[in-house]
């Protein structure tokens, strides 16, 4: 039995639909990521399955007792609460000051118990926000854009501890996120999102599918240039017309070839433009959107 | 001991600092303080309701804040674009308030003592009732404690930990409406929202953890109580906002104290 599903799940936000007929379902140990464009409700998908955003349609099944460890995509700590990361840590359950301090050293931030929050480096406050989360037992994990506000390194690092966790816990990680390019390869299943589920599979599989290019051939393509690049090359024919059949999205194959063939021009973009100060800018609107 | 009024008025004065210590915590944290304006003013309608039908005030302003707590964290769940909506529901209480004072015969007499408290003329009877109020809010925070502190940090976080923040909000909507209808006697209507905020704010740069925060607030509340009506006694000024006067002064002094301090 699946830990966590969503069947025929559908979000409106005043009347607005965002997710339309999103069925999903996490496997006890497996890492699922779910990429998508800005506003195409990666976030209020995981809402929906935490429970803080109401369905509109269809449902949400959770294993009976499901225990969940959740990192927010912000946690807005402006100071106007004091809090040590000790106490923190210790919300809503009560934690012995050992095991507060095994998690801490687990996520890699050893010592910082008598911290405030506030006072955390953008690296530091993610890792106690998953420590946070592993005192739970969690037998899944849920991510919001983790890594929001970390460098590459930074980010490549915390995604390596997420694996990690995985392989000495076993839970299970359902992830969203905007680094494509460290997410999906270490993804056991990629869901290319965008009001509706366009397209899942491996990460190989999803990165060749038209439908994903379409969206991050326009959205990020320096991101996608970057990751094929060093990752995809010998994918891109072998799987665009096996996987692309899903959705009846017919109309956007035309498109998709003109964007294949395009890549190798934009691929001389790629690399000035994929993590530099456009990608930045790129993501910002994330925040806005989330907001929502 | 009970007999002399000055120490009748302190002990009303501790129950309100009791109260709206832990309480005023919560609502700097969320960003509460229309919302404990709103349910303060709508007092005065209840003062004025519970006098036109000859029903005892506490219990009056009880239920006009309690409606009023409720309506107005109704909106806040719906979405409704709060500044506005609390801004027209605070002050339209107010006059609501004022305008069925009017309807009240002999009640316009006496009206400064519900906007302005009158701490110095709290009977024993009504003593009673404020502490067993101020023990409820103070109980009523203590039990939910870590639930509430978890759903004020993140209503998701709190969602996926297994705290419903529906029902931490609903038990601060209580307790703001308790502390409406404790406070309206020790410092009036038009104060209450001060005693919440300005103790808080003043032990804000003084404290590490939630904990410390709500004890030192009430602490603070404590000697603006204790300074106000020596203050009122020697300088013979209204007593209620001499207490309240005396915590922006400690406030101006953590202030300034966190800055010397960097």
């Amino acid at each position: 039995m699946s830990l966590i599903a969503a069947e025929g799940l559908s979000v409106s936000y005043g009347g607005q639909p965002v997710l339309s007929g999103v069925d999903l379902a996490v496997q006890p140990g497996e890492i699922v990521t779910v990429v998508g464009p800005n506003g195409s409700g990666k976030s209020t998908l995981l809402h929906a399955l935490i429970g803080t955003v109401r369905p509109a349609a269809g449902r949400v099944v959770r294993r009976p007792g499901l225990r969940i460890g959740y990192v927010p995509q912000r946690l807005a700590l402006d100071g106007r609460m004091p809090l040590t990361v000790r106490r923190f840590l210790s919300l809503p359950e009560r934690r012995s000051a050992a095991e507060i301090a095994e998690v801490l050293r687990r996520t890699g931030v050893p010592g910082t118990e008598g911290r405030q929050m506030t006072a955390l480096s953008g690296g530091q406050f993610q890792r106690v926000l998953l420590a946070r989360a592993l005192l739970a037992r969690p037998e899944i994990l849920i991510l919001d854009e983790p890594t929001q506000g970390l460098d590459q390194p930074g980010a490549a690092a915390f995604y390596r501890l997420i694996e990690e966790v995985r392989a000495e816990t076993g839970c299970a990680v359902l992830m969203v996120s905007h680094d494509l390019h460290v997410v999906m390869s270490a993804s056991d299943r990629v869901i290319c999102l965008n009001g509706h589920i366009c397209c899942e599979g491996t990460p190989t599989v999803v990165s060749a599918a038209p439908e994903y290019r379409a969206l991050f051939g326009l959205g990020t393509g320096g991101a996608l240039a970057l990751y094929r690049h060093e990752h995809d090359h010998g994918h891109d024919h072998g799987h665009d017309h096996a996987h692309g059949h899903d959705h009846g999205q017919g109309h956007d194959h035309a498109h998709d070839r003109g964007h294949d063939r395009d890549h190798g021009h934009a691929h001389g973009h790629a690399h000035g433009q994929g993590w530099g100060p456009g990608a930045t800018a790129r993501r910002d609107p994330a925040g806005a959107e989330a907001g929502r | 001991m009970l007999d002399d009024f000055l120490v009748r008025a302190a002990l009303a004065g501790l129950a309100t600092a009791l109260a709206a210590g832990p309480l005023g915590c919560f609502v700097v944290w969320r960003r509460m303080a229309y919302f404990g304006d709103a349910t303060a003013h709508a007092s005065v309608l209840g003062v004025a309701l519970a006098l036109g039908f000859a029903l005892p005030v506490f219990w009056g302003t009880l239920a006009a804040a309690l409606a009023m707590a409720l309506a107005v964290a109704a909106l806040a769940g719906r979405g409704v674009t709060m500044d506005t909506a609390l801004g027209v529901l605070a002050h339209s209480a107010l006059a609501f308030g004022l305008v069925a004072v009017a309807f009240v015969p002999g009640l316009r007499v006496d009206l400064s003592a519900y906007l302005f408290g009158d701490v110095l003329a709290v009977s024993q009877a009504e003593l009673l009732t404020l502490w067993l109020g101020a023990a409820a809010v103070a109980g009523l925070l203590a039990w939910r404690w870590q639930g509430l502190l978890t759903a004020t940090l993140n209503e998701d976080l709190a969602l996926a930990s297994g705290v419903d923040p529906g029902r931490e909000r609903l038990a601060l909507t209580v307790a703001l409406a308790l502390v409406v209808a404790v406070a309206i006697k020790t410092v009036g209507a038009l104060l209450i929202a001060a005693m919440l905020i300005v103790p808080a704010a003043a032990a804000r740069p003084f404290a590490r953890t939630p904990e410390a925060m709500a004890v030192l607030a009430t602490a603070i509340g404590a000697g603006a109580v204790g300074a106000g009506l020596w203050a009122s006694l020697a300088f013979d000024t209204p007593a209620g906002p001499s207490i309240v006067v005396a915590a922006a002064a400690a406030f101006a002094a953590s202030l300034g104290a966190a800055a010397v301090r960097g």
